[in-house]
This record gives structure tokens, sequence and C-alpha cells, in this order.
């Protein structure tokens, strides 16, 4: 256990250098990736990469396909360590408590209790609508059923899901729509009240009504916990977040608000992926 | 641009295409038709024969030296508690066995050499199980000529089955199901416990009820670990009336089971017997085709509610 406590670092400088106004400013970081890399097998998927989150703020990964984006985002809760072979270094280091979150001191499990994810495709259990949002709390050894009832229907309500399900809570969740899917899979992530929440392309799956409520979502949500999302749709990324990140070949190419990534990007790569030059 | 044959030339390529289609059809239609025919023909042809011996009486009779009053009594009592036994020991050891291989074994060589050797004890001749059990269950562990023991013996015969079943089944929970239980921060044992067992439960038991209607048919490891054809009595009763209401002495029982009974019959040279050997080999098949048609029904009850 590390009894000394590292001091906080400060907010990233670019948001207070930008000349850009609208420019979102940096909250206290809640988590920051410091040279990771991250191997499949003898292949480096991920290369040195330095990155801020901070808290409360949306911060979007975006880069052509194979870039490493989605590799980087599960490195936060340790999804790679169900595959044989894989190996990370460097540090992804979680605050307030200091904790790095790719040491192999620390246990994966705990990491995936803190930190939520939704997928690229909705996926519920083939259970009720309420045994899904349950489910991560039952893990947590929450039996009482008027608490488990409370906190489901939070987190329903959370995922602006609740209206169209109060009815069906009984009901399988697969009878659901995909958009509904997907926000009843955001519903069963907040239910345990997660610190950061991983969105790995979560409407590559859905239409443009779906997706546009997901947006919306997304942009609640972001007063009350840290968000990291992979998105193949620079307009979405453009619409819901506050940073966002350009990946390249395992790289991080550059970081900065989004107001400014999209209008004045300081590295050749991000605005020729930006223009559709390639991606 | 001008195209590389004319619409006549075409024509009557397509013609010609098509035509290849439907002989391959015709060629399929034939084949199985020829194999449902077969057995369907097998099927009347033991009805007819064993017409005569159809009847509430045959079924609750012993067997008997008088071909008219022989009955299946004891042998088809004892191949369903042989079938219980079998199938309550082949269940948890194969779906255990499936879930350490398919669940929790690293990829090495092995689990390779394991996976390998127990898709080879499928096509292991059943008289070797019947050896291996006459020396291992009836005299080393001393548990008889009983039903345990050809409980067990058919246990290990199917075991193969079942692990192949389930581990089918459990390979068909889609990744995306495993990793959303992985997220929410659950152990391997809660993903298997609490999701891939449970969505794979048709699967698992489609194939337990696969692998006891093989067990039902067999008859060399039980002749082999000495069941005795000609029985006039029932095991003592698994329900008693007194504490503690279960009573096990059915297992350590002498029994004979359908396909002996049907075996002795047929090596009589007395041709009444002909009938009752065909009467029985009838309700075998009969029984066989009713657990094939369960783990069909089974199978679709689940399809229906699990969807992917």
């Amino acid at each position: 256990m590390n009894t000394t406590v590292a001091q906080r670092p400060e907010a990233p400088a670019f948001s207070i250098a930008m000349e850009d106004r609208k420019a979102a400013r940096a909250n206290a970081p809640k988590a920051l990736a410091e040279k990771l890399d991250f191997w499949y097998g003898s292949n480096q998927a991920l290369k040195n990469i330095n990155l801020t989150i901070p808290e409360n703020q949306v911060t979007a990964l975006i880069g052509p396909s194979g870039c490493g984006k989605s590799t980087f985002l599960r490195c936060f809760n340790r999804m790679h360590d169900l595959q044989p072979d894989t190996r990370y270094g460097g540090a992804i280091t979680l605050y307030p408590e200091n904790v790095n979150l790719v040491s192999k001191d620390v246990d994966p499990i705990e990491v995936r209790m803190r930190i939520g994810m939704v997928f690229q495709k909705p996926n519920p259990f083939p259970k009720t609508v309420f045994e899904n949002v349950a489910y991560g709390l039952r893990l947590r050894g929450f039996n009482n059923r008027m608490e488990l009832a409370d906190r489901v229907e939070k987190a329903l309500r959370g995922a602006a899901i609740w209206d169209e399900v109060k009815d069906r809570l009984n009901d399988s969740a697969l009878a659901l729509s995909g958009g509904q899917m997907q926000r009843l899979c955001i519903a069963r992530a907040l239910a345990t009240e997660p610190e950061i929440l991983l969105f790995d392309e979560p409407t590559s799956a859905l239409d443009p009504i779906a997706t546009a409520k997901i947006e919306e979502l997304i942009t609640e949500l972001r007063q009350r916990v840290t968000i990291l999302i992979v998105t193949h749709n620079m307009q979405q990324a453009a619409r819901v977040s506050d940073f966002t990140a350009f990946m390249y070949l395992g790289e991080l190419v550059e970081v900065d608000a989004t107001s400014k990534i999209f209008t004045n990007p300081s590295k050749k790569a991000t605005e020729d992926y930006i223009t559709g030059r390639y991606g | 641009m001008a195209a590389v044959m004319t619409i006549e030339e075409m024509r009557r390529g397509l013609t010609w295409r098509k035509n290849l289609d439907k002989v391959f059809v015709i060629l399929g239609l034939l084949v199985l038709f020829a194999c449902l025919g077969l057995l369907a023909i097998l099927f009347f042809d033991l009805v007819r024969d064993g017409a005569s011996r159809f009847g509430w009486d045959f079924l609750t009779q012993f067997p008997s030296r008088k071909a008219e009053r022989a009955g299946i009594l004891s042998a088809w009592v004892g191949t369903s508690m042989i079938m219980f036994v079998t199938g309550l020991v082949a269940l948890p050891v194969g779906v255990a066995a499936a879930i350490y291989l398919e669940e929790y074994a690293p990829k090495n060589w092995f689990t390779g050499i394991i996976e390998i050797n127990v898709t080879n004890l499928a096509g292991v001749p059943s008289i070797v199980y019947g050896l291996l059990a006459l020396g291992l269950f009836v005299y080393q562990f001393g548990f008889g000529q009983s039903v345990l023991s050809a409980g067990l013996t058919l246990a290990l015969l199917i075991l193969p089955i079942v692990i192949v079943a389930t581990r089918e089944s459990l390979r068909a929970v889609p990744k995306a199901i495993r990793e959303a239980a992985y997220g929410l921060g659950a152990t391997r044992w809660e993903v298997t416990k609490d999701h891939v067992l449970p969505y794979s439960t048709g699967g698992i038991l489609t194939g337990l009820i696969l692998g006891l209607s093989r067990a039902i048919g067999e008859t060399a490891p039980i002749i082999t670990i000495g069941a005795l054809s000609f029985i006039a009595f029932l095991p003592p009763s698994p329900v008693s009336g007194e504490f503690p209401f279960l009573n096990l002495e059915w297992l350590r029982s002498e029994f004979t089971a359908m396909p002996i009974q049907i075996f002795n019959w047929v090596s009589r040279p007395d041709q009444a017997f002909q009938a009752n050997a065909a009467a029985a080999g009838a309700i075998l098949l009969g029984m066989t085709l009713l657990m094939n048609g369960i783990a069909i029904w089974i199978r679709y009850r689940f399809r229906k509610k699990i969807n992917w």
C-alpha cells in the first residue's frame, strides 16, 4: 500500500493556453495515463500513451480503424486480462487514491467494480429488465428487495429509460428495441455508481434516433460521472465530448479541447483525419 | 460495353445450371427416404411380429418359461433404474468436466491432449467399458452385479457425448455476454453459474438425453458386468413408508434390462419367444424415439426463450 499520497497534478495546461474562448476548461483529473504501453503477445498495440481524463467531463477517443482506441479504452477496466498473453506497461493512475489500474498488484475485478463499461453492440443478459440492472448490485452483495428496487429504478431513470420499461420490468430484456437495450446496458453500468464510465462505440449498431437519445444521455451523465468514449463518428465526438484525443497507429497524436481539435488542430495528421482524407 | 455472351447463350447456360440444382435435390430426397424408410420398415416389422404380445400384461409380468405368459416388467424397471443412475452421474461429471475444459483450462499442450482423448473416448468399443467396469466397479469397489455398477458403466460410456455437447453449448454463449458480466465485476465462477450455464441448459440437456438414448440400447457392457437374463423379482422400492423414506437398497440389487431380455428371447429356439423379442424391441425403439423427441422439444423451448 502506498502511504504517501502523491500530489494531484494540475489541470492540463492546454485548457489554459487555449485561445478559443468557448473551449472547455478541464476539471481536475480523474485518471491519468502515463507512458502506457500494451502488447498482444509480441505485437505492441499501444505506444507510450499519455492522457489526462478530467473528472465529470467527456473525453472522446477518435482515430481510424485499428489505431488502438478501443484497446486503450479496454485498459481502463482491464478487459484485456481475460485474454491470455497480453501485457501492460506504464501506468493509468486513478484519483484520488492513486491506484495504478494496470498494475499487476491490482485485482482486475476490483478495477471493473469501480469502472463501468458500455459495449459496441447492446449486450443485455437474456434475463428480465430488472435482473439486468440488478446484477451488478447482486454481485456486490445487495439482497434487500426494497433497496434493489430503489437502486434499479434510479439507474433506469438515470439512463432515461424508466418511463419506457417501468411496466415491463419483469419482461425479458431481449424484447426491447436496440436503442432501449443499449440504454438498459447503460443503466446496468450506472446501477453500481462507477467512477468512470467507458463507452466503446455505443451507437455504431443503432439507428439515428436511438443514437440521438444516447448522445443526449451522455451529455446529461457527464455531470455525475467521468466519461471516456470511443467513437468512429466524428460528429458524435464533436457533439458530446469536452476533450478529444486523436490516435493513430497505437500512438496518441493530439489531445485538446474538442472545439479546438475540430476547428484548429495543431497536427497535420489530425487535420487530415478530421477533414476525411483518410480513415 | 459488349457482353461476354448473347442473352440466348446466357439462358441456355442458366437452364443447364438450374437443372443440375434439381438433380441434387432429387438425389438428396432419395437418400433421405431410403434411410427413413429402412427405419420405418424395421419398426413396423417389429410391431407386426410382436403384435400378439402388446398389452398391459406384457408390461406387468415377469419373464416366464412359457412365452405367452412372459413379460418385460423386470426389464423395463431395470432399464429405467439404470438410466436414472446413468443420468445422475453423467450430468454433473460431464458438465463439470466441460466447464473446466471450456472456461478454465489454459490452452496448452496438456489440455490439448485431454481434449483429443475426450473425443477419442467416444469411439472406444462399449465392450471395453464393460471390461473396465467388471474389474473396477464389480470387483475392486465391490458394487457387485448391481444396478449401481450398470449405471456407472453406462455413465462412463456416455460421458464423452455429454462433455462434447456441453462444451458446444457453452461455446455458443456469445463473448459479448461474458464481457458484460465480467465488466460488472463478476468472477469467472459467477460468470459461469449466473450466465453461461443457465443460457446453455437447453444444449446440455439435449446432449444428456441423446447420450441416454445411446446408453439405453447398450447390451455388451451390461452383459459383461453380469446382467441376469432371467429375473422374476423387482429391485427393492426406492421409496419406503417409514423414515428416512428413501431406500438405497435398489442400487445393490441384481437386475436385467431391455436389450438383455430381447437378446435372451431371440436366442431361444422356441418360435413363440420371437414374438416377445419383437414386441420388446418395438417398445425399446419407442422409448428411444420418445427420448429423442423430448430432446428436440427441450432444444426448441430454450431456443425460443434465448435468441442471440
